[in-house]
């Protein structure tokens, strides 16, 4: 816990400047509105009665005071804004850190986890660990300067009252973190029960239209009833139990308040002997003080909470910022020309050790030649990317492009011989002709289109409401096949050597489905290509057929040769045939 | 709003009682500065120590009564408050359940889901608050200025300063914060979508090599983000810092004017430490009622995002569950048209057609020609604009909805799953449905293949989503599912589409062998998938351009003999290669 704090911290260091003038701001601030108290009883000691006021020496104090006030006040804005800085420039600093570690992580990390997780922890875990380390780190530090600030005042009025109220404050400390302590059981199956019933409600609420389809709305009901039934009552007993701090605290500061009210008179009155010298002005700063010493430790049992909660957060993100990246390869040698051959020897793969996958795959892959990937559903066919791009790296074996092995050679010079067109269309929020020329920065607006008027996407774009400068994001309305020529495009632009691509065949028309087909054909003319082949037609033409299933290579060869074998290839084939 | 407050209704006791009890102790509150006055006047004045002593007994007895009334007074707020918020989600997931597609197309799922959990909270919150604070923090505030008035009231006009002072600068701060408040949300909200779609994308990122790009666009935004977050610091930072100081100016201003009293002897050395207390508590319950009134803004915005809820219109529905088969066409449309809501032009178009039991009819076209809509007429999920829809010869809108629907088994285009089991999955039909019928469904979906090689068969745990099974396995336990109890209609939406031919195929022969007498009515892309097909409706920009067999069509219909010619094109291809 001390070490996840200390590493929040070392990346607060840039910005200490902003730490210590924080803490003397705070110091400044704090002292100077705790002398008030001081001034103000004073200047009630100088209105005894009727006839008794000493005017003079009552306007010293009331100036003095009015100027310690603004003073105090101007401190105190000061310290917000240096606290302010150093919080929200140390969490900019975290978040930059924890979005680069992601773009550097190998791809295993990023699928092991859900995309909604890992964007929680860059935006939500950081929020919280703003809100709770370091701005409940300040709170905890006036807190701390107003206790010794508040109890040295005291000790300054009278030391045996003051002793008294060391002795007392524990209790509503202490009351605090029982409360605490009792609510937090009911606290936790509360927030889980929550999290069942937004769970249950995103499924059925969510599915609306199937629940209704199905005629499953009495039964979905009566789950939600149930989940809400308990959440509602376990809610209540948790708030209650949590809003009983509140007046409990205040309840022992009203004992305080008591046992100092009733010892300062008594030291008024003559027993001075044995409480020490008080006076009405002094009881009333006393009074004011036992007040304001109380409430930072009614704050502290909060401010550990947050702070807790902020730990755990911390400690998520460095979780992530622990990764281990994928290797620098930047000394390595930059592939710069590339003639479109590739080689598979020996290559093994798995993604567990415990489940083999590929096994002793060689292939010989001449320059434009075309490899179709063809299996049936869910047979692995994207490994074959995963690894020829290092997404992933093999086991044993190796992979050689244009006669060098693809672990010698940069990651970004080799995956820029690629260009890579896959079934989950990916644009980004954006323009559409960013997203065009997403890996060619430079091209001109001509050259966009061109590359769009190549592919078959010109038409549509220049049918939307902006033609090239439409913002479109995923969920934008543009249709999968949309996306899909976009993505099309963008490689076109690219102009690289060599090309993988997954033929979608789900949710697109049949119009943009032949648009689509015609534009692969136009990219693949003369390009070495490895395609996840859908189509008979792509099939057919093909090179080389890799047959996969369950993960495996279990044939490969052209159409004639596979057929021949009569082997799954033909089953599959001639199972087509029949439909 | 107001149709929220019927939710109330139970808990009109703990809505009385609460704030009751929440005054009670904050009357005892005021007291408490006027007791301390009198031991300082009576007790030091007459050097009385046995009042001191009795005084001081009552303060802590005034704090023992108030630590009652106000644990009493949470007590209520907190059953009120859930028994209210239980009783409206509730209430709203039923009324949820009744809404047409029409009116849950109008708000979307993911709002309404947003409505049922994070609005029916904020409202609920807002209820506990309300009972809390809503009666108490006023109340002090003019309790103490009453309290003022009481003891002096020329020196009490000060008070009437400073507190609208104090209220006019809160109000000021946060009509200037409050939009930079949600800039810097936004901000966050960019950081969040570019932070989603770099994962997304990290494969194409990578493949690019682009990630210095998505870095520096990235660290872009966050510089945003913490600029927009010091500039409204800026000024929210003023807030307490100029509270504190306008409050302590005005019990500078109370000696001052306090000591003149004093003087001329109209005031006591105790009432002007009074005096000062009350000026302090003022100003803590004028912050409280600050923060008090953005937790109701928020709590009020939330409650009419659920009273619009509330007012969409509940599906109408029939009465009629009678399903037997008198006429002779089980469905049947009758010049049907459809638009949807607010939308200017028929989606579907003067659609006839007649389909008898067992039969198979294919639907075919582009994409956002009204296919789906067509199909969605059927178990009346949406109302015909004109024409007639009939089922064995009633008319669908006649039909008690839900055992239409019973009888008409949907997959839709999209296979969702539900956490639980398989088990739990495929019985949504037939809640008693056995493992020989669910065996039997998944057969017939080539499904029970891959679900009895995995360890726990039916007990196979699916997650929300469905995450651990492939698009394929998905569409296939989803057509398991409606074929369970042998609906007599079943409507596949474009549901095999993840499918390999090979099972595409193995499908459709074991859906007419294992149910004869169910008619199927099956949307898709492909012209092999709809060969077999008693009847096929060629859709066309909302209209039917062509009805009829597979053979007839390919004789008579333009549109039809495309698409057809073009998926034989690359069959052709293939042979002459």
């Amino acid at each position: 816990m001390l070490k996840t704090l200390k590493r929040v911290f070392s990346y607060a260091r840039p910005y200490l400047k902003f730490f210590f003038l924080t803490v003397i701001f705070a110091g400044l601030g704090v002292a100077l509105s705790l002398s008030v108290p001081v001034f103000i009883g004073e200047a009630v000691d100088c209105c005894v009665g009727k006839g008794n006021v000493d005017f003079d020496k009552l306007l010293k104090i009331i100036i003095t005071l009015a100027v310690i006030v603004i003073a105090s006040t101007f401190f105190q804005w000061l310290m917000s804004l240096c606290t302010n800085k150093l919080a929200f420039l140390t969490i900019r600093d975290l978040r930059a850190d924890i979005f680069n570690k992601l773009e550097r992580v190998p791809l295993k990390y990023i699928d092991g986890h859900t995309k909604g997780e890992l964007t929680s922890r860059v935006i939500n875990d950081i929020e919280i660990i703003s809100d709770g380390l370091l701005q409940g780190f300040t709170q905890f530090f006036s807190g701390i300067v107003t206790i010794i600030g508040t109890l040295i005042f005291m000790m300054t009025i009278n030391v045996k009252i003051a002793i008294v109220v060391v002795i007392l404050t524990p209790l509503s400390f202490v009351a605090a973190s029982r409360i605490t302590k009792a609510s937090h059981d009911s606290y936790m199956k509360q927030s889980k029960l929550r999290g069942d019933m937004v769970g249950l409600a995103e499924e059925m609420a969510g599915n609306q239209k199937i629940v209704k389809a199905f005629v499953y709305d009495e039964r979905a009901e009566k789950r939600f009833d149930e989940i809400n039934t308990a959440y509602g009552k376990i809610g209540a007993k948790a708030t209650f139990f949590s809003s009983m701090t509140n007046p409990t605290t205040r309840f022992v500061n009203g004992l305080i308040y008591a046992a100092v009210g009733m010892l300062g008179a008594l030291g008024v009155i003559g027993y001075s002997s044995i409480i020490g010298y008080m006076s009405v002005g002094k009881l009333s700063s006393f009074l004011a003080y036992a007040n304001q010493y109380t409430k930072p430790f009614n704050e502290i049992s909060g401010v550990i909470a947050e702070l807790q909660n902020a730990i755990a957060s911390a400690q998520r993100v460095f979780d992530v910022l622990d990764e281990k990246e994928v290797p620098n390869d930047s000394n390595k040698e930059k592939l710069t020309s590339c003639d479109g051959s590739l080689e598979f020897n020996d290559v093994f793969f798995s993604y567990t050790p415990d489940r083999k996958l590929i096994e002793n795959f060689t292939l010989d892959v001449k320059s434009g030649q075309r490899i179709a990937i063809v299996g049936p559903t869910g047979c692995g066919k994207s490994t074959i990317i995963n690894l020829l791009l290092r997404f992933y790296d093999i086991n044993s074996g190796n992979i050689m492009i244009s006669g060098k092995n693809i672990n010698d050679i940069t990651r970004d010079s080799l995956r820029s011989c690629f260009g890579m067109v896959l079934q989950e269309t990916w644009v980004f929020t954006g323009t559409v002709a960013e997203n065009i020329a997403y890996g060619a920065p430079d091209a001109t607006r001509e050259q966009i289109i061109e590359a769009a008027k190549a592919v078959y996407a010109h038409g549509f774009i220049k049918r939307l409401p902006q033609g090239y400068d439409t913002v479109i994001s995923e969920d934008s309305g543009l249709s999968q096949g949309q996306k899909q020529l976009i993505c099309i495009a963008r490689i076109m632009l690219m102009d690289p050597p060599m090309l993988i691509l997954d033929e979608a065949t789900s949710s697109i028309d049949l119009r943009t489905e032949q648009r689509i087909q015609k534009a692969f054909q136009k990219l693949m003319e003369g390009r070495t290509s490895f395609v996840i082949a859908h189509r008979l037609s792509t099939i057919k033409s093909s090179d080389v057929i890799l047959v996969m299933k369950q993960g495996n290579i279990i044939e490969q060869g052209s159409h004639s040769e596979l057929m021949k074998n009569g082997g799954f290839y033909a089953e599959l084939y001639n199972s087509q045939f029949a439909s | 709003m107001k149709d929220l407050l019927k939710y109330l209704k139970n808990y009109k006791k703990e809505l009385i009682l609460g704030p009751f009890f929440k005054l009670l102790e904050a009357i005892f509150e005021l007291i408490v500065p006027v007791v301390m006055a009198k031991i300082i006047d009576n007790g030091i004045g007459r050097n009385d120590s046995s009042y001191i002593f009795r005084m001081s007994g009552l303060i802590v007895l005034l704090g023992v009564c108030g630590l009652c009334f106000a644990l009493t007074c949470q007590y209520l707020a907190a059953k009120c408050a859930y028994g209210f918020g239980t009783e409206l989600r509730s209430a709203l997931y039923k009324h949820i359940n009744k809404l047409s597609y029409s009116s849950i197309d109008k708000i979307g799922t993911s709002s309404l889901v947003n409505r049922l959990t994070n609005d029916s909270n904020t409202v609920q919150n807002g209820v506990n608050m309300f009972i809390r604070l809503a009666v108490r923090a006023p109340f002090l505030v003019i309790g103490a200025a009453v309290m003022a008035v009481t003891i002096d009231v020329k020196l009490s006009l000060i008070f009437f300063v400073v507190a609208p002072l104090i209220s006019v600068i809160i109000f000021l701060i946060m009509k200037k914060t409050v939009p930079m408040y949600k800039k810097t949300q936004k901000c966050l909200d960019r950081a969040s979508t570019l932070t989603r779609e770099g994962l997304e994308g990290a494969r194409v990122i990578r493949a690019f090599s682009r990630q210095q790009e998505e870095i520096d666009e990235f660290k872009e935004a966050v510089d945003e983000i913490s600029a927009c977050s010091i500039a409204v610091g800026k000024i929210s930072a003023i807030l307490n810092p100029v509270a504190f100081m306008v409050m302590n100016l005005g019990i500078v201003a109370v000696i001052w004017f306090g000591g003149k009293r004093i003087n001329i002897g109209g005031l006591t050395q105790g009432e002007l430490t009074a005096f000062t207390n009350y000026m302090t508590q003022i100003l803590l319950a004028l912050v409280v009622l600050a923060n008090l009134i953005v937790i109701f803004t928020k709590a009020l915005a939330s409650a009419n995002r659920i009273s619009e809820v509330f007012v969409l219109p509940a599906e109408r529905s029939g009465d009629i569950a009678d399903f037997d088969n008198k006429s002779e066409n089980i469905i049947e449309f009758n010049d049907v048209s459809f638009s949807y809501e607010g939308a200017g032009d028929y989606s579907v178009r003067n659609i006839s057609f007649s389909l008898k039991k067992g039969q198979m009819l294919g639907i075919i076209g582009g994409t956002g020609c009204g296919k789906s809509t067509l199909a969605n007429l059927i178990p009346c999920f949406y109302r015909a604009t004109n024409g007639k829809v009939s089922i064995s010869g009633i008319n669908v809108n006649d039909f008690d909805s839900s055992e239409l629907r019973s009888r008409i088994g949907t997959v839709p285009q999209k296979a969702v799953l539900f956490s639980g089991t398989i088990r739990e999955n495929m019985r949504w039909r037939k809640a008693d449905a056995t493992d020989n019928e669910i065996v039997s469904a998944l057969k017939t979906a080539q499904a029970w293949e891959f679900v009895k090689q995995t360890p726990n068969g039916l007990d196979t745990v699916v997650s929300q989503g469905g995450k651990n099974l492939s698009g394929g396995q998905k569409q296939r336990i989803a057509i398991a599912r409606a074929l369970i109890g042998s609906p007599d209609i079943l409507i596949l939406d474009d549901s095999t589409s993840a499918l390999d031919y090979k099972t595409d195929l193995a499908l459709r022969r074991a859906l007419s062998s294992d149910m004869p007498d169910t008619t199927v009515i099956m949307i898709s892309q492909r012209t092999t998938s709809l060969k077999d097909a008693d009847k096929i409706i060629v859709m066309d920009d909302g209209e039917a351009v062509g009805i009829g067999t597979h053979d007839e069509l390919i004789d008579n219909c333009e549109v039809y003999n495309e698409i057809y010619r073009s998926q034989m094109n690359q069959r052709e291809g293939e042979n002459n290669a």
